[in-house]
């Protein structure tokens, strides 16, 4: 007898995309292009962050009809977006089989105060977070894996950094910690003690931790996994720079050999224009999508 | 047995996929375990491990110069290929974007079970040499369906009579993922091959 999507199935999607890149498309020729440039994983949206960034509005799930067209293409996984809270959206995509839900800040979230119950799907879900604490709520929620927010749409990586950084340095602290202090870190951080204690004990977040928002270049990707990101997801760094395919491609191998700079060096090497991006220091509060997420 | 263990080296190929899981689990069990990204990266290792990921990834990653070292490497010393390292070591039906080394004389279809919604854990039949009492649970996730298991291979595991686990000479290929469970049963048979090889040839 054999039972589906149990948690070990869950996380063991999530472990296999481990050292990969899952890229940003909007269309099955984008996805082609991406599964050629040896994406291990494709998301399938409306508009890439940028644009809807741009042009405002309410950002909401993908057409069916475009997501359907992408599975037709590709044979590597492909992950789709629901907007935060917004559970029949996420059984809409689970009825579609999509590999992997991202309950993602970047749609406009449909609830304010709860996140989707993640328990009750047999799709693994992944969530943002900013800190160890965030990160914790959406894995009790039932998250598979979890990404930082960093800003999405900008092409600026130093928000994913910070909130890498955030989780590496309280996961860090926490395995120094007593009980009793441990109780007291779940109250000021708003997590889940059950979740503080496996942190403690593997010395990692008890899912996969992945970086995404604002990686643009090769080397923001290595950046990225040099701080220990297990695997990077890259939204409108590809297809709103210059040339897709052969920054696709370099991504995935600075990815792959993270901590080889002679490699960097090569792959870096001929790409044209990277997306212009927007600093974030310079954005108003209010563009953040960072901060959408309880 | 944990004194010949302790003196493996074994190699991870860390191109993509979950080779942390299995450096984990190789380290636990005593080894000396490297991560492999390069032809220089094979030298000198006793063993290697093909971990699952994404085959059409691991396809566009590997330089010439690695497919060469690896068909060298994997045709003389123990491998162990799981889901898409098993794919890799095998054989698959014509597609531009999968280049398998083709050394196991197996044909199998890739996510042959269907997308991730239809990945499953299932109690396995185990052939007599690694069956005990205890059960053993498969993972399978995304998971190659075996369509053709040629004469030199034979059958070490079955998922409702069809073969999920198999070997050619010292090549392991497992359609599941022993790395995520705490059975560490293939674990062992794999490792054995290092220090008797003559054991994996009847």
């Amino acid at each position: 007898m054999s039972i589906t999507g149990t948690f070990a199935t869950k996380i063991g999607l999530a472990e296999m995309l481990r050292g990969g890149v899952i890229m940003d498309v909007t269309t099955a020729e984008q996805a082609r292009i991406a599964e050629q440039a040896g994406a291990c994983a494709v998301m399938a949206l409306e508009r890439v962050p940028a644009d809807i960034r741009r042009d405002g509005g309410v950002a909401r799930m993908s057409d069916v009809a475009v997501i359907r067209e992408i599975q037709d293409t590709v044979s590597i996984p492909v992950m789709a977006k629901c907007r935060i809270g917004h559970f029949v959206e996420a059984q809409i995509l689970e009825a579609l089989e999509v590999d992997f839900i991202d309950e993602s800040e970047v749609l406009t979230p449909a609830d304010e105060q709860y996140h989707v119950d993640k328990h009750k799907f047999k799709v693994p879900f992944v969530c943002g977070c900013r800190n160890l604490g965030e990160a914790l709520r959406r894995i009790a929620e039932g998250a598979a894996m979890i990404r930082t927010k960093g800003e999405a749409g900008t092409g600026d990586i130093v928000e994913a950094v910070r909130h890498m950084r955030s989780v590496m340095s309280e996961i860090r602290r926490v395995q120094t910690m007593g009980d009793e202090e441990l109780v007291h870190l779940g109250k000021e951080i708003g997590a889940p003690l059950e979740q503080l204690k496996q942190v403690r004990e593997l010395g990692k977040l008890p899912v996969p931790n992945f970086a995404a928002g604002g990686i643009a270049t090769p080397a923001d990707a290595a950046l990225m996994m040099q701080l220990g990101a297990e695997a990077v997801f890259v939204g409108s760094g590809i297809f709103k720079s210059n040339d897709p395919a052969a920054r696709a491609e370099a991504i995935v191998l600075a990815t792959t050999h993270y901590r080889d700079p002679h490699m960097l060096v090569k792959v870096s090497t001929g790409l044209r224009g990277a997306m212009q991006g927007l600093a974030v220091h310079s954005m108003a509060e209010g563009d953040l999508l960072s901060t959408r997420g309880w | 047995m944990v004194e010949t263990v302790v003196k493996a080296r074994v190699g991870v190929l860390a191109l993509q996929g979950d080779f942390p899981m299995h450096v984990k689990r190789l380290t636990e069990l005593g080894c000396d375990v490297r991560e492999v990204r390069t032809a220089q990266d094979l030298e000198e290792l006793d063993a290697l491990i093909w971990p699952g990921g994404e085959s059409t990834t691991m396809t566009r990653v590997m330089t010439d110069e690695l497919r060469a070292a690896l068909l060298e490497f994997c045709s003389s010393k123990p491998v162990w290929g799981t889901c898409a390292g098993m794919i890799m070591l095998a054989k698959t039906h014509p597609d531009p974007r999968v280049k398998t080394l083709e050394l196991a004389d197996v044909l199998v279809n890739r996510n042959g079970w269907g997308r991730q919604v239809h990945s499953f854990e299932a109690e396995l039949t185990l052939s007599d040499s690694l069956r005990t009492e205890t059960p053993f649970q498969g993972v399978f996730i995304r998971a190659p369906r075996v369509e053709m298991v040629g004469e030199k291979a034979r059958v070490l595991a079955w998922y409702q009579d069809e073969p999920v686990a198999l070997a050619q000479g010292r090549i392991l290929l497992t359609t599941f993922h022993p790395e995520l469970t705490h059975d560490d049963r293939f674990h062992r048979l794999f490792l054995s091959w290092i220090e008797q090889p003559n054991s994996a040839a009847n």
